[in-house]
């Protein structure tokens, strides 16, 4: 009996030991398995006719915002290569900039300029970094439709985030209390829209979050409610919510691309020094080829413009000058 | 070469096995306990560690961390935390006091006055209502009660109310379990006595049962208060997470869990405000310290529960 009972710990110890071992292993075994293309065996690939010589694994992460374009982008870049391996992770904009300057990630996503977070400005942790705007992404102030309000002035927009104007009907609209729907401070988003809709007021909201799709759905239930969302959230068959438009400028691709409309911010995708090797390459591919940034690509289709469509550009101070 | 010699190298070599079975046995288990004491201390002190800079490094003084501004990238920064210190505090004890009494009838009910039938029926019950997981409770929340908050009571609907309404649902089958298993641990024997002595039912259960589980009713509430304090998800979703002083209960407010959670991800490691999302961890870690050291401290005090 106690024989037996000896020979299971020792399995159960083995088997932890073994388990343990294999999660730190993880990494070395899945690399052999496929290196056998690079050393000049003629193992003919299935996907590609021509020899494929990239190799390595990327780890992306950062902005919420930017996850599922990177990903598209990745799984497209993956099946023409079969060699790497792409990781992508969220965890908000201020991961993917500390993550990218402490060598984690070998590329940080983020939704505002690294100059931005004032913290790491200072400590001038933004000054290894590069820039790779990948898309500019559109934001609209989104109410629900009961107010009975489709465009606000940009001092009505200010005064009701800011808390001064509290009821649509001082807009317009209906006899309706205004509940204003934020996120937190820190929200790429926020900071956009704090800039380039409020004029750089705080806003005072009466209700926080940070997932998109929940603020969409709470201005669709509640009656009265403002907030601000990416316009790729904002879609035809929502008949809950509208898009406002400011001063008359409805946030399409037209009014952004000549600034008209201004609300809009840079995605960026950010590296430690210039890249090199795989994730050059992978860069390469999701800033200049057709497939993502073209007409149809995949930062149309997330609801993105794509970087070169811009006739102007702007800089951290918001600068905006015409594009050469 | 003779019989015996044999024998006694075979026993011998008996006694060598049981002795290494001993050992390994006795390593084995010594093991996983020291590497859950390691795990436990680990834990502990890095999240102590982290959540203590703000004011050694940072020089952040008390003062400010309890005052009501929360404002991270304001200028200057500001990192009041006394607003969610505050709705913690408010939805605690608010689901506290709405599921001890309802907790407390459904315990007395199975323990004392229908066990077969409370066996049978609300225990499976209680027990589904445990394994349910809190994003599902979360969304029950934010599609049934917030609109029946905000029609029936006023507000906006996402509330501390509305915070306590769900946290209440959830913690209701923790408090009853317990509460049941310490009125059933109440000796027959003195109920018998009592009956003995004339008293009805109702002043057994009343002046005798209650009395002799009361600190097992108290862990009971305890208990629920710990799970109430550290549940963030269900919470975050029907509150409103505004990090301002709520004037009234169907006021939107805000929990430390909901500031972790919605804040961690803008936080870039290394800088203050991420420093003090941990001394908020810290702050949780206290209280459920806190709770366990009371629940001790009544386990002491136990006659028969």
């Amino acid at each position: 009996m106690s024989k037996r009972i000896a020979v299971l710990l020792l399995a159960v110890v083995f088997l932890f030991g073994a388990g343990l071992a294999g999660c730190g292993g993880q990494k070395t075994s899945q690399e052999p398995a496929k290196s056998n293309q690079t050393t000049g065996t003629t193992t003919p690939s299935q996907q590609e006719p021509k020899k494929d010589e990239l190799s390595g694994s990327i780890t992306a992460g950062g902005a919420t915002a930017l996850q599922p374009l990177v990903q598209a982008a990745a799984e497209a870049f993956m099946k023409k290569h079969p060699n790497v391996k792409i990781t992508v992770q969220g965890g908000g904009s201020g991961t993917g900039l500390s993550k990218v300057i402490e060598g984690a990630f070998d590329i940080g996503n983020s939704d505002i300029f690294c100059e931005e977070k004032k913290e790491l400005k200072e400590q001038g942790k933004c000054n290894d970094l590069v820039d790779h705007k990948v898309a500019v992404v559109v934001m609209a102030a989104v109410a629900n439709k009961d107010a009975g309000v489709d465009n606000l002035t940009k001092q009505q927009l200010v005064d009701i985030f800011t808390g001064k104007i509290t009821n649509w009907k001082d807009v317009g609209g209906k006899d309706l209390k205004i509940t204003v729907i934020g996120r937190p401070e820190g929200s790429g988003t926020r900071a956009t829209f704090k800039k380039y809709a409020l004029g750089g007021q705080e806003e005072k909201a009466e209700m926080q979050t940070d997932s998109s799709g929940e603020i969409k759905e709470k201005i669709a239930s509640t009656s009265g409610a403002i907030g601000y969302l990416a316009t790729s959230y904002v879609k035809p068959e929502d008949t809950k919510i509208v898009a406002l438009k400011i001063d008359g400028v409805a946030p399409t691709k037209e009014n952004v691309v000549e600034n008209k409309y201004t609300i809009w911010a840079y995605e960026h995708m950010y590296t430690k020094g210039q890249p090199t090797g795989v994730v050059k390459a992978f860069l390469d591919y999701i800033m200049t080829d057709p497939e993502v940034q073209g007409p149809g690509g995949i930062v149309e289709k997330q609801g993105y413009i794509p970087t070169k469509d811009m006739k102007v550009e702007r800089d951290v101070e918001g600068k905006v000058t015409p594009k050469k | 070469m003779s019989d015996g010699r044999r024998k006694s190298a075979s026993r011998r070599r008996v006694d060598l096995f049981r002795e290494l079975q001993e050992k390994l046995g006795f390593l084995y288990l010594a093991a996983s306990v020291a590497l859950v004491l390691l795990v436990a201390g680990a834990v502990y002190f890095f999240i102590f560690y982290q959540g203590i800079l703000p004011f050694t490094r940072y020089r952040l003084s008390l003062v400010e961390f309890l005052s009501t501004t929360w404002s991270p990238l304001g200028s200057p920064p500001q990192y009041g935390a006394l607003a969610f210190l505050y709705g913690s505090a408010v939805v605690t004890l608010g689901a506290a006091l709405l599921a001890t009494p309802l907790s407390l009838g459904a315990a007395i009910f199975v323990a004392e006055i229908a066990p077969r039938w409370g066996d049978r029926i609300l225990t499976p019950v209680l027990e589904i209502l445990v394994g349910i997981p809190s994003v599902v409770y979360g969304y029950i929340g934010m599609r049934l009660l917030v609109p029946f908050v905000r029609d029936h009571f006023g507000g906006i609907g996402y509330s501390l109310f509305t915070g306590i309404l769900v946290l209440t649902v959830m913690i209701l089958p923790t408090v009853t379990s317990v509460a049941t298993d310490a009125l059933r641990a109440v000796p027959t024997e003195i109920k018998h006595g009592s009956y003995a002595l004339g008293a009805t039912r109702w002043q057994t259960i009343s002046r005798l049962s209650l009395r002799a589980a009361l600190p097992g009713l108290l862990t009971a509430v305890i208990f629920g208060m710990a799970r109430a304090f550290g549940e963030a998800l269900a919470v975050q979703m029907v509150i409103g997470n505004a990090p301002r002083f709520p004037k009234s209960l169907l006021d939107p407010g805000a929990t430390i869990t909901s500031i972790i959670t919605m804040s961690m991800g803008f936080a870039a490691e290394g800088t203050l405000e991420y420093y003090v999302l941990w001394t908020l961890a810290v702050i949780l870690l206290l209280m459920s310290a806190l709770s366990i050291f009371v629940v001790r401290l009544l386990g002491r005090r136990r006659v028969y529960a």
